[in-house]
């Protein structure tokens, strides 16, 4: 689905590359986390995949980014629109302050694509439903809450049904709950194959849980990539400016002062369920 | 400096009731998270606490001033704020500007704007930042332009909107000393939060709110381990204190050392692990 080779983007004005040499394979129907300290590049990742690098993010770009049969970097961003969809991080960059309610905001995207009247309430009342806002579709917009604005921003994008969706920290103001609730959607979505989802996420218990797979990315670099408990609990994390769950903390303080056994090859645990499976006495 | 809010109800104009009949006192010096689910009412609540907002009905008294006969503008001597998003607060040219701006509205000496101006970037980590534009900064960056603008008042009381959002480990490392360093201090600092881990690890009580009502009150050790309070907020238990609940012990713990001589102590009797 998705195809990276040797990418590389320095923004328009700047020095330092912000991404550098970049390989990513992902195949379709996966969710792939990418994970990484503040100023690795996640978002520009993000940005490269849905075109807005270069497209709107100007610089100089080396490599390929193929999305489907398409080279992003040479598509303009309208055609990329129905096919690939780009959560922000900031759920503000994405209302577009155009539409008077909730359920307008999710149908406006629906509206451009030129879907059936019908078919436009029925996507978007189920995205709203999915992200917990089916009870707000007469709201204003500027009338939610941080949260609720983020899932309206996510709502939006889920109502346009791309082939790949990527989300720019998606959960960063959502309670757990509604955290919980995106993930499982999400994890559905690729497992059933009808969706391919790439997500920034700081939050390692979740991607540990829902991923298919975990991305590191340091210093414009992927520096690891796997299986997300391999990945998320190695001790190669901390230094890389990522830290451990409080699960991990945990289990390893237990290992180091002779409380537990060490894991016999297996992997430190990362969720809660891994680490009470990991400390329990039988 | 103690915040009063007494029987606080207030309805936007869009109909929504955001606060009912909300009652909480915090005590000078304390501590305080307020968690829930999005839309509770929790960024409604912080609003009332400088002005941004008045209460419908009900009162807010900051210390001994009631916030109906108080302009914003007078109400930021006592009460910082540091917005969700920072780019709802930024807007100087300069991040030395930005944060200046606050201490020379308060019309402090030259001498003084500057040194208050100094340390609250030296405890921001921003002293290399001084002359760039706040939008040129990172996100995260930008956030903690924010707070240091806000430390640089030198209010008795602080309130942080969602702090932890979008900062990676160290940027949360970096935001848990700011805490510390406010607790040291004596001031109040009151944070809306949905990263139960920070406010285990730094506050010392915690507040529950759910459709514009507290639903729970108290010392953080108690609250955090009230699963089906927190779940009814759709929140859950900060991480150590879910693997203790998991393992069976009474215990909160709140870091890795107290989980580990939990740890120790309970199964301490027991054979061997697995």
């Amino acid at each position: 689905m998705i195809e990276v080779h040797g990418f590389s983007f320095t923004y328009a004005g700047t020095a330092t590359p912000a991404l550098r040499d970049v390989d990513l394979k992902v195949p379709k129907g996966q969710l792939c986390a990418i994970v990484g300290p503040n100023g690795a590049g996640k978002s520009t990742l993000c940005y490269a995949l849905a075109g807005f690098v270069p497209h709107f993010f100007r610089g100089e770009l080396k490599g390929q980014v193929r999305v489907g049969d398409r080279n992003v970097p040479d598509t303009p961003l309208p055609e990329l629109s129905g096919e690939i969809g780009l959560v922000f991080q900031n759920p503000f960059n994405q209302i577009t302050g155009a539409r008077f309610t909730v359920l307008e905001e999710v149908a406006f995207g629906l509206e451009n694509l030129g879907v059936p009247r019908a078919e436009i309430l029925d996507r978007a009342n189920e995205a709203l439903r999915l992200t917990g806002l089916g009870s707000l579709g007469d709201r204003s917009p500027y009338a939610l809450s941080g949260g609720q604005q983020q899932r309206l921003a996510i709502a939006s994008m889920l109502a346009m049904r791309p082939r790949l969706l990527v989300l720019d920290e998606p959960t960063s103001q959502l309670d757990p709950a509604g955290t919980e609730a995106l993930f499982t959607h999400l994890r559905d979505l690729t497992s059933s194959g009808s969706m391919t989802v790439v997500l920034t996420e700081h939050k390692l218990e979740w991607v540990a849980t829902f991923a298919h797979r975990a991305v590191v990315l340091a210093a414009g670099q992927i520096v690891a990539d796997g299986e997300p408990r391999e990945v998320l609990a190695s001790p190669a994390m901390e230094a890389l400016g990522i830290r451990p769950t409080y699960y991990t903390q945990a289990a390893r303080a237990a290992v180091a002062s002779g409380l537990a056994p060490d894991g016999r090859g297996r992997p430190l645990p990362v969720t809660l369920e891994q680490a009470a499976e990991f400390l329990r006495w039988r | 400096m103690e915040i009063k809010v007494e029987a606080v109800t207030f309805h936007y104009p869009s109909g929504v009731l955001a606060l009912n009949e909300v009652n909480v006192t915090v005590g000078a010096g304390e501590t305080v998270a307020v968690v829930g689910e999005n839309g509770a009412g929790k960024t409604t609540l912080a609003r009332h606490l400088n002005g941004l907002l008045r209460p419908q009905s009900g009162e807010v008294w900051i210390g001994d001033w009631n916030t109906r006969q108080k302009s914003v503008a007078s109400l930021s001597r006592r009460v910082a704020y540091v917005f969700q998003n920072p780019d709802d607060q930024l807007f100087a040219r300069t991040v030395w500007d930005e944060v200046a701006f606050g201490p020379r509205n308060l019309g402090g000496t030259p001498q003084q704007v500057e040194t208050d101006v100094r340390a609250a970037l030296e405890r921001c980590g921003l002293l290399d930042a001084v002359g760039r534009h706040p939008y040129d900064l990172p996100a995260a960056e930008r956030k903690f332009v924010a707070i240091a603008a806000a430390l640089a008042m030198r209010t008795p009381v602080v309130i942080l909107d969602e702090p932890t959002t979008g900062l990676d480990a160290g940027g949360v490392e970096r935001l848990g000393a700011l805490v510390e360093g406010l607790k040291q201090e004596g001031r109040t600092a009151l944070t809306i939060t949905h990263d139960l881990d920070f406010c285990a690890a730094h506050f010392e009580r915690v507040v529950v709110m759910s459709e514009g009502r507290i639903l729970g009150d108290g010392p953080a050790r108690q609250v955090l381990r009230e699963a089906a309070l927190l779940q009814q907020a759709h929140v859950r238990p900060p991480q150590l204190i879910a693997l203790a609940m998991a393992l069976g012990f009474p215990t909160s713990p709140m870091t890795v050392p107290e989980f580990l001589a939990d740890y120790r102590r309970y199964t301490s009797q027991r054979s061997s692990p697995q």
